[in-house]
């Protein structure tokens, strides 16, 4: 039940919708964006973050949450684990059952080698399955990789890795063409002609989509590939460590039943960490959009093997996260939404920016909105929102656009009786998005020799705030890339050295030295959100 | 704030006291419950929350998805975190979108009985019946656009007594649309062949040497398509 004050507010709403139907709403300048960063976005909050004081970021400042699992207590010390007789034995072990994995999988398995994929839920349950407003590429005649590049390049703050970004942007239409080609559906006119549309700091319209289910028919069309392709998928497996040989390169992990607890050693020539990012992590309090799995598992695997991190401490906050109903807090509203059209409007219903900044200063200039203007809507839990005027898709693209083009936001909104081609939804910003990640160079690898990681995992492509679509593009170049690589590097090993687990006890003495031992379990695996 | 609503839930047939604005996963939850099985993205797209419940008192056997589908007084729970489906293996490149295909690979469609449970089973509203239809008759763009919103959560399939796993057959259907029927994006054609031969590298090689501050201008002073 809505309350009688957004109820009111509503009525500002719809009273100035018609003089806001074609407004020009003004761009910020670069100063005046650097300055509401600094003000309003979490990144900015000291009280959010700490330091690392071991491992190959020691001295660098990263999400708590995150520090404390990275500093955290290894799941194999004082275990009984059999190296010398490996329950599974691959070219390329790949971890993690999302959009890049999966990819990564195909490719390695189209050149030849034996993979084996391992995902702690089910291939699939991944953040790509809940992208939902799009993948960029510039593949229409007034655009060029080249203008893809200077876009993300402005919105990652010019941090971008140059040769990551490279890659990303010249493979993007490549990209677009395989998903195709193995059946993807995006919409498209009558004569074949992508439907594109902006995103937020573009500056073409190179946003290809799938309704608003982009995510889920790419993630569904490469499981269904995996599974005709009768790559070894071991589910509800939770890798939680890495296995190195004794010359210190990486050569498998040791995995987890995740409901009997059983441990597994898997050796391997090369492995792929696919595993994602950290919104269960609730950096800050915030609610996540991610799926229940997004828990950074990776990272803390990889940085104790001794491979660096780059721009951990950046996080993207989704501006558009449900505010109100209760029941799906926190769930993504996507930014087609604003790409249609609707305009971000306050208590009062006057447009206070135009939706379609990067998503780093319009989530910012939300929080602005509320916490120092006193312009937000209050919601019952004790929060506010500000309102995404949905009706106005409607009125600009003619009725039945909602349904055609976002399907999946109006019954997510109707589930609780809120129509949002006839009323607005209130928003507010979600935790969606690792910036950072493991440090990699262009072929996918990683600092520590034969250990590759592809997707959210990754550090460096989108420097230090990513534009809307370029993740889903990036789970699939750079997880094609990684499963073609490390497919590469195997066949060159000809027999995988002794295994050891000698970097997990070093990693121990230094905890030890610093005074740091007996932090909490790591990796986290999952949230636990049992009431206690 | 007024003091929370409580209504009472049956969890596989245990009674217990939640508030009533819970979904049945944070009802779950809140009751106790740790999943490892039964949730995967929390906000409708996975399908991996499939339930099956009744309210005591009434006939009917609803369904839902766990994370989308708020707790009534008097539910009886159950989740269906896994069930036994088919799932044929083809070779994309090598199949053809002809009726002949759905013969091969999912015969058991035209076992179909017209009894429409699938689509009241589905927690998506889709016409799940009707897009069997569609591919029994070989019409596989109708039945790629019918089922698009499907989530695989496969409660269709749970109630279906001819044994069809409609989840497959539409993922089929797509992915033969999205392949061969749909018509070729011909500028995606033009611009891979493009970067293939080379012809965007120099642009991006001098976009690279660019030092940051004339990036800064360059991204500033940009045209923005309207």
């Amino acid at each position: 039940m809505l309350t009688n004050e957004m109820l009111e507010s509503i009525k500002k709403v719809e009273a100035t919708r018609d003089e806001r139907m074609h407004a020009e709403l003004r761009k910020m300048t670069a100063e005046e964006k650097e300055a509401i960063l600094n003000a309003f976005h979490p990144d900015y909050k000291d009280e959010g973050f700490e330091v690392l004081q071991v491992g190959p970021n020691k001295g660098e400042k990263v999400p708590t949450e995150l520090c404390h699992l990275l500093q955290g207590t290894s799941r194999v010390l004082g275990k009984d684990i059999d190296l010398e007789n490996p329950d599974y034995d691959t070219d390329v072990l790949i971890i993690g059952g999302g959009g890049a994995g999966s990819s990564a999988a195909i490719e390695a398995d189209e050149a030849g080698c034996k993979v084996m994929l391992v995902t702690k839920l089910r291939i699939g349950d991944a953040n790509t399955m809940m992208a939902e407003g799009g993948i960029q590429a510039a593949d229409k005649e007034n655009d060029s990789p080249a203008q893809h590049y200077i876009d993300a390049m402005g919105g990652g703050h010019f941090c971008n890795k140059p040769e990551l970004l490279r890659k990303l942007v010249c493979d993007a239409p490549i990209a677009i063409k395989w998903l195709n080609e193995l059946g993807v559906m995006f919409d498209k006119e009558e004569d074949g002609t992508m439907v594109t549309t902006h995103g937020g700091g573009t500056s073409r319209k190179r946003m290809h989509a799938c309704k608003d289910y982009s995510g889920a028919e790419i993630m569904r069309t490469l499981r269904d590939e995996v599974w005709n392709r009768k790559i070894p998928v071991i589910d509800y497996t939770a890798a939680i460590e890495l296995i190195k040989d004794d010359k210190g390169a990486v050569a498998g992990a040791v995995l987890q039943n995740m409901e009997t607890g059983e441990l597994y050693v898997a050796r391997a020539k090369t492995v792929i960490i696919a595993t994602g990012g950290a919104g269960r992590l609730h950096y800050q309090g915030f609610p996540t959009s991610n799926h229940y799995g997004a828990t950074a598992d990776g990272l803390v695997l990889a940085y104790r093997a001794g491979a660096p991190l780059l721009y951990a401490d950046t996080i993207q906050y989704h501006p558009t996260g449900v505010a109100y109903p209760s029941q799906i807090f926190g769930a993504l509203v996507t930014e087609k939404v604003r790409s249609l059209g609707a305009l971000l409007v306050n208590i009062d219903g006057v447009a206070f920016m135009n939706p379609l900044e990067t998503r780093d200063v319009t989530a910012s200039t939300i929080i602005r909105e509320c916490k120092e203007r006193g312009k937000g809507v209050p919601t019952p839990d004790g929060g506010y929102g500000v309102w995404l005027d949905t009706p106005m898709i409607e009125r600009l693209h003619g009725e039945g656009t909602i349904e055609k083009r976002i399907p999946a936001m109006l019954r997510m909104y109707l589930e609780y009786g809120i129509d949002m081609r006839k009323q607005p939804i209130l928003v507010y910003p979600t935790l969606h998005y690792q910036n950072g990640g493991i440090k990699i160079e262009a072929n996918g690898m990683s600092d520590v020799e034969n250990l590759f990681v592809a997707g959210e995992a990754v550090g460096g492509i989108h420097g230090r705030n990513r534009l809307m679509g370029n993740s889903l593009l990036d789970v699939i170049v750079f997880g094609r890339n990684a499963g073609k690589n490390a497919a590469a590097k195997a066949k060159t090993i000809d027999t995988v050295g002794k295994l050891t687990l000698s970097h997990v006890d070093s990693f121990e003495k230094e905890l030890e030295g610093a005074g740091l031992a007996g932090g909490e379990l790591s990796p986290k695996l999952l949230p636990d959100y049992t009431r206690k | 704030m007024s003091e929370e609503k409580m209504v009472n839930i049956f969890i596989m047939g245990k009674k217990y006291e939640v508030p009533a604005s819970l979904t049945i996963m944070t009802a779950m939850e809140y009751a106790g419950y740790k999943y490892v099985r039964g949730c995967g993205c929390r906000n409708g797209f996975c399908g991996a929350c499939a339930t099956v419940y009744r309210i005591k008192g009434e006939f009917e056997l609803k369904t839902g998805l766990a994370c989308q589908t708020q707790v009534q007084e008097g539910m009886y729970i159950s989740q269906i975190p896994s069930f036994p489906t088919k799932k044929a293996e083809y070779d994309i490149n090598e199949v053809s979108p002809d009726q002949q295909v759905m013969m091969s690979l999912y015969p058991e469609i035209y076992s179909c009985i017209g009894c429409n449970a699938c689509t009241n089973a589905c927690p998506q509203k889709l016409p799940v019946m009707q897009y069997i239809a569609y591919a029994q008759r070989g019409d596989f763009k109708a039945c790629a656009n019918a089922s698009f919103d499907c989530v695989a959560c496969g409660l269709c399939s749970v109630r279906c007594p001819a044994g069809i796993t409609h989840p497959q057959v539409g993922e089929l259907a797509r992915r033969l649309n999205g392949k061969y029927i749909a018509p070729e994006s011909k500028h995606l054609t033009k611009r891979v062949d493009e970067i293939v031969k080379g012809e965007h590298e120099e642009m991006i090689e001098k976009l690279m040497q660019t030092p940051i501050e004339e990036l800064k201008n360059l991204y500033n002073t940009r045209d923005i398509e309207k």
